[in-house]
């Protein structure tokens, strides 16, 4: 069955191209995913993101809870705060990677991948049994809007009744309102702009987004898609679970070292982490540019030599750097900068150099 | 929206006959479809093609698209402003934005492809 996001009558209204992502009608574009992307670059662009889950955790173990199923340091969190977590297996593999937010000394939020919600409530309910928490799957009647680019926080501040500046990066906020609606407010995205992500009940989420689409008119807020929202992460350097992330693919590799604190008590997939920690990764996520024409597209193989060393995990045209560039898993002595790499396109063989992610910074 | 001197095909090419070649590219139905296109694959001068064949790709942000030969034939030229600018398939689908043109090995072919009247329907 695919589901509807409230949004979805305005999807339709501002002409987006509705498509089947992950359970859900979603729009992959509005005008266009170069223009989409250059308007949240360089001004302002709002994305409804509300087919992500949400599970809400409650309880006087709600911390040791959370702590055994993630692998970042969910105690280092002050209320309000945020961190971005893988979620491993036992084997180091990675069920998904998520924020987790600090909402009550013990509440916390998941903000799981809509593509990954059924697994990871399954895996949640099977790993917390033992602990005194009450665990619930907010998905169905939770909205989430995300307003990103340089000019989000000026449009956002004229609907928003709070003090947007308080709101630092990875922090959220739950008493301000919009249009007089609740909501959860973070600054927090998956474009490498500054920007804030939104969380409402679905009712509320209509009218908040109502309200910010007027205010936005003067600031020319772009509706954006699917589309970009994948090209702005790219180039963010961001990983996506099934590109970038995966059961077979474990956090060390995914250069994800930093959200793995290996220090914590036990977590699951810690020892496998340790092992891993200790050895050294055999391979690891690079980035690459195109030296010659071609676009590096998921799963194409990459080769030295006319040797197999791994494979295109995402590529794309990047619309900032009007470059073809691709994400790839390879053999670690082939990971360095300026490493050069053959990519197989079709019948093709063409060349690559690998340069440092993200692709793009902002200034 | 879809000239009347084209000929069209299920696969959103169309084929225009001009001095003994078909030109040949994708429809503004297709073009709309795809999205911003930001790489066009070509084949190499003198390649011959069956009908239904891939000849090449079309590549917008997100998709990978093959392109079929509407009709057998050999190449006989190349749109090579596309290798620079790929987006000219979006702003001109049906005039600059063509992608080969053959030599045709079997012009009763033309016989099976649509004209615009009946392609416009396939649309509706």
């Amino acid at each position: 069955m695919t589901r509807k996001t409230p949004l979805y009558d305005w999807h339709v209204e501002l002409g987006g191209k509705v498509v089947d992502f992950a359970g859900y009608k979603l729009p992959v574009q509005f005008d266009g995913i170069i223009e989409e992307h250059k308007a949240v670059r360089n001004g302002v662009g709002i994305f409804d993101v509300s087919h992500m889950g949400e599970f809400e955790f409650k309880g006087p173990q709600a911390l040791e809870a959370v702590q055994k199923l993630i692998a970042n340091n969910a105690a280092r969190l002050k209320v309000n705060q945020i961190l971005y977590t893988p979620m491993c297996y036992p084997d180091g593999g990675v069920v998904d990677d998520f924020l987790v937010y600090r909402l009550g000394e013990a509440r916390f939020l998941f903000v799981v991948n809509a593509a990954n919600q059924d697994k990871d409530w399954e895996w949640v309910q099977e790993n917390t049994g033992e602990f005194d928490v009450q665990i619930t799957n907010q998905s169905l009647a939770t909205g989430q809007l995300a307003l990103q680019g340089p000019r989000a926080q000026e449009l956002l501040q004229k609907v928003y009744d709070h003090n947007l500046e308080e709101i630092k990066f990875f922090w959220g906020n739950s008493e301000g309102r919009i249009a007089g609606q609740e909501c959860l407010v973070s600054r927090t995205g998956y474009t490498g702009e500054d920007g804030f992500e939104i969380y409402a009940p679905n009712d509320g989420i209509v009218t908040i987004f109502e309200a910010i689409w007027e205010a936005g008119k003067e600031f020319d807020l772009q509706p954006c898609g699917l589309g970009a929202r994948d090209t702005l992460r790219f180039e963010a350097g961001l990983p996506l679970y099934g590109h970038e992330l995966g059961p077979k693919i474990n956090p060390l590799e995914a250069r994800l070292k930093i959200f793995v604190d290996l220090e914590k008590d036990d977590f699951i997939g810690r020892d496998a982490l340790l092992e891993v920690a200790e050895k050294g990764v055999e391979r690891r996520i690079a980035g690459i540019e195109m030296k010659d024409k071609g676009i590096p597209r998921q799963g194409y193989p990459v080769e030295v030599n006319g040797e197999e060393v791994g494979f295109v995990t995402s590529g794309t045209y990047s619309p900032t750097l009007e470059k073809n560039m691709g994400i790839v898993m390879v053999k670690k002595e082939f990971a360095k900068a300026g490493s050069k790499l053959d990519i197989r396109i079709r019948k093709r063989l063409l060349g690559a150099e690998v340069v440092k992610i993200p692709f793009y910074k902002r200034r | 929206m879809y000239p009347e001197e084209l000929k069209y095909t299920e696969d959103h090419e169309w084929v225009r006959v001009e001095d003994g070649k078909a030109y040949v590219g994708v429809t503004h139905y297709a073009q709309e479809q795809l999205g911003d296109i930001v790489f066009v694959e070509l084949p190499d001068l003198d390649e011959e093609f069956e009908m239904g064949d891939t000849f090449g790709v079309v590549e917008s942000v997100k998709t990978v698209s093959d392109l079929f030969m509407p009709l057998s034939g050999k190449v006989v030229e190349i749109n090579e402003d596309l290798e620079d600018s790929p987006e000219v398939v979006n702003e001109d689908p049906h005039g600059a934005g063509w992608i080969i043109a053959i030599e045709l090995s079997d012009k009763s072919q033309l016989d099976q492809l649509m004209d615009s009247e009946t392609y416009k329907k396939t649309l509706e």
